[in-house]
């Protein structure tokens, strides 16, 4: 059983457990347009609620994916190397960035759901 | 985001509401309020402009006439002369050529076109820079030359394989011109300044047009299947990929036009030993350039990954760090390359093709090559 959030910043998280998977959302990937290179976190990275964790580049310009809670990176999805338009066509499903172990499920708390973050964008 | 006010003091091309209605994504650019790209995206409508036809509004680009007080048109050429690197004497009526205002230290204050329309010069400038240049103009051709800004005139450029196909429905004419031919043309009925030329390393031309019948020659255009209109973004991908410099970033106040690459276009004339050398702003250091090189030079680089290297990014010379010696000043990814371009500066000595250099992304040191520009081919009917 999953449960997805949203950050302010149009992460996505689909917690499964005391991993999340990440990516950014279908809005952002909008917003961004074209995407041309993903640049990932290396694996075993321990990331901080907040920190940038990955860079999404469009042809106009490069900007960042923070991470949405403290974690170790477990996973990084290697589709994005060899096909970075994917976030373009599936920002929310094949198109995920990295999966991370929640270090603190108390971080979640601030996080929005389906419904607060579709108002946060509309 | 703006607030309200800045909103409310951007300027708006006459082509402005048909941006809207065709769903332009609008932004501020050079006091503008301009379109970056269209629902189709800066990919689609830059790979479109390379394969049939793009439509873009540089009505926010300044143009000028100068008119000769003498009624001679080579007296308004004789008198550009003073403030231009370039023999604009030798431009021939219905010719135009490619020039750059500089300053006192051979810095270029702003690049242009300059046509001969036979009886006076037709200048087209930067947007950024227009209000300055007129200054500049009144400042020191007054005593010759009738200065008249042109800003009841919108200016559409077509861009592309198809652009000659799309124009010549609306005036045949335009089939005979060739590359930086320009002059008066009726289009649709209207009267106006073509130019075979543009900014994109396409064929295509540039359209002066009376701002009133801007919006009408816009959509005529755009009703042909093959233009599809073009923002800012695509226009910006495409002049990287052509090597074309972008005022304010690849050529400024502080560089040559020998440190930018750009001897090509300055004429043999106005070099030392020519007929009218010198007598332009800064031709002691221009000429000295010319004459014993220049320390740093404009460059195009490619990448060996996929990653874009970006205005600002600094260069070294191995991948260890230390001391930069130089930095990028465009950069992005180029759609029809489909690899990341960039231009920067770098000494002399490692402006060599196929020089080795590193570029500083987010901590990493990334290789590039000193790469030939332009990175695509350009498709100039010459």
């Amino acid at each position: 059983m999953t449960t997805t959030l949203y950050t302010s910043d149009h992460e996505w998280l689909a917690i499964d457990g005391d991993v999340a998977t990440v990516g950014i959302t279908d809005y952002a990937q909008s917003q961004l347009g074209d995407v041309v290179f993903v640049e990932l976190p290396k694996l075993g990275r321990i990331l901080k609620k907040a920190e940038a964790a990955a860079v999404v580049e469009s042809v106009k310009a490069a900007s960042d994916v923070y991470a949405p809670v403290t974690g170790e990176v477990l996973e990084t999805n290697p589709e994005l190397a060899s096909e970075p338009a994917l976030v373009n066509s599936d920002a929310q499903g094949a198109a995920w960035f990295f999966k991370i172990r929640i270090a603190d499920k108390s971080e979640l708390g601030g996080l929005m759901d389906e419904a607060a973050y579709k108002a946060h964008t509309a | 985001m703006l607030s309200r006010d800045d909103q409310d003091s951007l300027k708006k091309t006459p082509l402005h509401a048909l941006h809207v209605s065709l769903g332009g994504k609008m932004v501020p650019f050079a006091g503008y309020d301009m379109p970056v790209q269209y629902p189709a995206g800066v990919l689609k409508e830059h790979l479109h402009t390379r394969n049939a036809a793009g439509l873009f509004d540089v009505s926010h680009m300044g143009q000028l006439a100068l008119r000769p007080k003498s009624g001679k048109v080579e007296d308004a050429a004789r008198a550009l002369e003073r403030l231009v690197p370039q023999d604009i004497v030798a431009i021939a009526p219905g010719r135009q050529r490619y020039a750059q205002f500089t300053n006192a230290d051979g810095g270029i204050l702003d690049d242009l076109m300059v046509a001969n329309f036979g009886d006076h010069l037709f200048l087209v400038v930067n947007a950024a820079c227009k209000d300055q240049d007129e200054a500049h103009l009144r400042a020191n051709l007054s005593g010759d030359c009738v200065i008249e800004q042109l800003s009841d005139r919108a200016l559409i450029a077509l861009q592309g394989p198809k652009a000659e196909s799309a124009l010549a429905k609306l005036c045949a004419e335009v089939s005979a011109m060739k590359f930086m031919d320009a002059g008066p043309h009726k289009v649709a009925g209207l009267a106006c300044f073509v130019s075979r030329s543009g900014y994109t390393g396409e064929d295509g031309f540039e359209i002066s047009v009376p701002a009133a019948d801007a919006e009408r020659l816009a959509k005529t255009l755009l009703d042909n299947p093959d233009v599809m209109p073009i923002g800012l973004g695509a226009r910006d991908s495409l002049r990287l990929e052509a090597g074309l410099c972008l005022y304010g970033h690849d050529i400024d106040t502080v560089t040559t036009p020998v440190e930018a690459a750009l001897e090509w276009s300055v004429q043999k004339s106005r070099r030392s030993g020519g007929a009218r050398a010198g007598g332009f702003p800064g031709a002691e250091n221009i000429l000295a350039h010319f004459d014993h090189g220049a320390a740093r030079r404009r460059v195009g680089l490619l990448a060996q990954g996929r990653a874009p290297v970006r205005e600002g990014a600094l260069l070294f010379a191995d991948s260890t760090g230390g001391e930069p010696i130089g930095k990028v000043t465009s950069g992005g990814f180029g759609p029809s390359l489909n690899a990341p371009v960039a231009m920067g500066y770098v000494p002399t000595s490692l402006a060599a093709l196929d020089t080795k250099i590193f570029a500083e992304v987010r901590g990493q040191f990334l290789p590039l090559t000193v790469a030939a520009m332009p990175f695509v081919k350009n498709t100039y009917k010459r």
